[in-house]
């Protein structure tokens, strides 16, 4: 009722004719749903496989200390199996409180990144002091990936938030491309999720948190370990901290490198 | 339009502008925003006040043995919940809308919505009906009381769509001697304990009773809180009682013969109750230009 200057004929009431279409007079089964053209064009791009990637980003490590959360990716996106964009940061600063680290369709992540972005501003233009809480964000994207799933229409994208909640206490999760919430002390996308998830794990102290020192520490073994092993990954990363003083963007840091011992390597 | 004016012109001059919200009378008010004003005090009085860890809200409730008790306080949800003073149907309609965006909110945030973002979005809801030739303005007053990240709140909003955070508020039928008693108060209430709040609050709205006996006996007080570990809870009969009995001991709420120098209108620019008066008609446009329901 309010927008009455659109160029496309509306119904006359609901259901109803529109002046120039084909009507389906009643009687017969529905009508199926018209879906858009990029879900029923044939061939590999722009087409019914909406899940694939394009430029991608590879791995992102998150881990939960006693006083906050590091996020760790490194700077390559990569296009198929083409090193193309090598110092791309991809672990961003949300607000003071939220550090957000992007694996899986670069693209798709910086669309997201936007959509975030514009939420944070809306944030700001209520001016009452409240900002958004890393979990409300977690959530927020769990609603978004799972609804754009469940529509066939994914973003193909895997992330790591992190960060503060309002009562101090460090948060982390990952949330992948159909939806899927996790949250752990330690979370990874990618071939992290092999690699580091069991390094981690295995040097996790039984009764308490890890310490910043420690977390640094087996971000920096984890990174090594990924450069060595993971064909989509570049030595140079970045490490996204948020403690109770703020977010910052380290980096970008260097895997120190040593391939003296490849010689020694026989088989796999 | 002459034909007309000749027919009324022994009524009052702003009946002319009254027929829609949309139009507008020469001193620049809109009379259909200030009659749904008139109905909120047709309401029995509700009272609100904060402390820095809890919001309370006390309420009138009109209960006899013909009638069931109509719903003053309605939660809205867990950290967050109304009370209210007019068109009950509205009310109903408003915290339903409340109600809805803070389940949406916790939907896709998990997390319970800043009270005053809360407010504002009714606000800008409600005034959508004070600038449309096809509707009309809710004809209810809320106090919202609520707890969230940035503490306690309490907020007022008007059929005006005015939204104001407050410290302390009354609403509805001879609420001014609550306020009085409120303002008098009003310095205690940041460092209430709970107990204390809610006896403030029990001693406000007894001044509004009145003296009619059979009045008194038709109305029960009831008390919601909401706070720092306390979701929204309406107390029930036997707490009712207890803090009750725990007010009565404080001291005596305001007279209201006190009150026969204050009118029980305007002082928070609510809008008049003017009366129209055939006789002097010309004067009574003039008088009331001082109540205007403008910010």
């Amino acid at each position: 009722m309010l927008n009455n200057y659109n160029s496309i004929a509306q119904p006359m009431w609901q259901n109803g004719p529109t002046p120039g279409a084909f009507y389906n007079f009643t009687g017969g089964q529905q009508q199926t749903q018209k879906l858009p053209k990029e879900l029923t064009t044939a061939g590999p791009f722009g087409t019914k496989r909406s899940t694939s990637s394009i430029t991608t980003g590879s791995s992102v490590l998150g881990i939960r200390y006693d006083g906050g959360v590091m996020i760790a990716a490194d700077t390559l996106v990569s296009y198929g199996s083409l090193a193309r964009y090598q110092n791309i940061n991809r672990v961003f600063a949300i607000n003071d409180s939220i550090i957000l680290g992007g694996g899986g369709d670069f693209a798709d992540i910086q669309s997201i990144k936007r959509t975030i972005d514009q939420k944070m501003i809306e944030d700001q233009c209520y001016a009452d002091g409240i900002s958004m809480k890393p979990k409300a964000l977690s959530s927020w994207l769990t609603r978004v990936l799972y609804n754009r799933r469940s529509r066939m229409n994914p973003l193909y994208i895997d992330v790591v938030v992190g960060g503060i909640e309002q009562d101090g206490t460090p948060f982390l999760s990952n949330v992948d491309l159909r939806g899927r919430a996790h949250e752990d002390y330690v979370v990874a996308t990618g071939f992290a999720r092999h690699l580091a998830l069991p390094l981690v794990r295995e040097r996790k102290p039984k009764d308490r948190d890890f310490t910043a020192e420690e977390a640094f520490e087996l971000i920096r073994k984890c990174m090594e370990v990924l450069y060595y092993r993971d064909t989509r990954n570049m030595a140079q990363y970045t490490v996204g901290v948020c403690n109770a003083t703020g977010t910052t963007i380290d980096g970008p840091c260097t895997v120190s490198e040593n391939w003296s011992f490849a010689a020694t390597i026989k088989g796999y | 339009m002459n034909l007309e004016a000749k027919n009324y012109s022994w009524k009052m001059f702003r009946n002319l502008y009254d027929n829609d919200t949309t139009v507008w009378s020469p001193q620049g008010r809109l009379f259909q925003v200030e009659y749904a004003m008139e109905a909120v005090k047709q309401g029995a009085a509700t009272v609100g006040l904060k402390s820095k860890d809890y919001a309370v809200l006390i309420a009138l409730c009109r209960a006899s043995e013909t009638e069931t008790m109509q719903p003053k306080i309605m939660p809205v949800d867990m950290h967050l919940g109304i009370s209210i003073s007019g068109l009950t149907a509205d009310a109903r309609l408003i915290c339903q809308y409340m109600r809805t965006e803070c389940m949406s909110f916790r939907h896709s945030y998990a997390d319970s919505m800043p009270v005053n973002r809360l407010v504002t979005n009714l606000g800008n809801k409600m005034q959508a009906t004070t600038q449309r030739y096809d509707r009309r303005p809710y004809g209810v007053g809320i106090l919202v009381a609520g707890y969230d990240d940035g503490g306690s709140h309490l907020y007022q909003v008007m059929p005006s769509a005015v939204v104001l955070s407050c410290k302390a508020m009354a609403i509805g039928a001879r609420s001014q001697t609550a306020r009085t008693y409120l303002e008098r108060h009003l310095d205690s209430f940041e460092s209430s304990s709970m107990d204390e709040l809610i006896c403030h609050g029990i001693q406000a709205i007894r001044g509004t009773l009145g003296h009619s006996h059979e009045e008194n006996a038709a109305l029960t007080i009831n008390v919601a809180i909401v706070g720092a570990n306390q979701p929204f809870k309406t107390f029930g009969e036997e707490e009712n009682l207890k803090y009750l009995d725990m007010a009565k001991l404080m001291g005596n709420p305001v007279e209201e013969a006190d009150e026969a120098k204050h009118s029980d209108d305007d002082l928070l620019g609510q809008g008049p109750s003017a009366t129209p008066d055939p006789e002097n008609d010309e004067d009574a446009s003039i008088a009331t230009v001082a109540s205007t329901e403008e910010t």
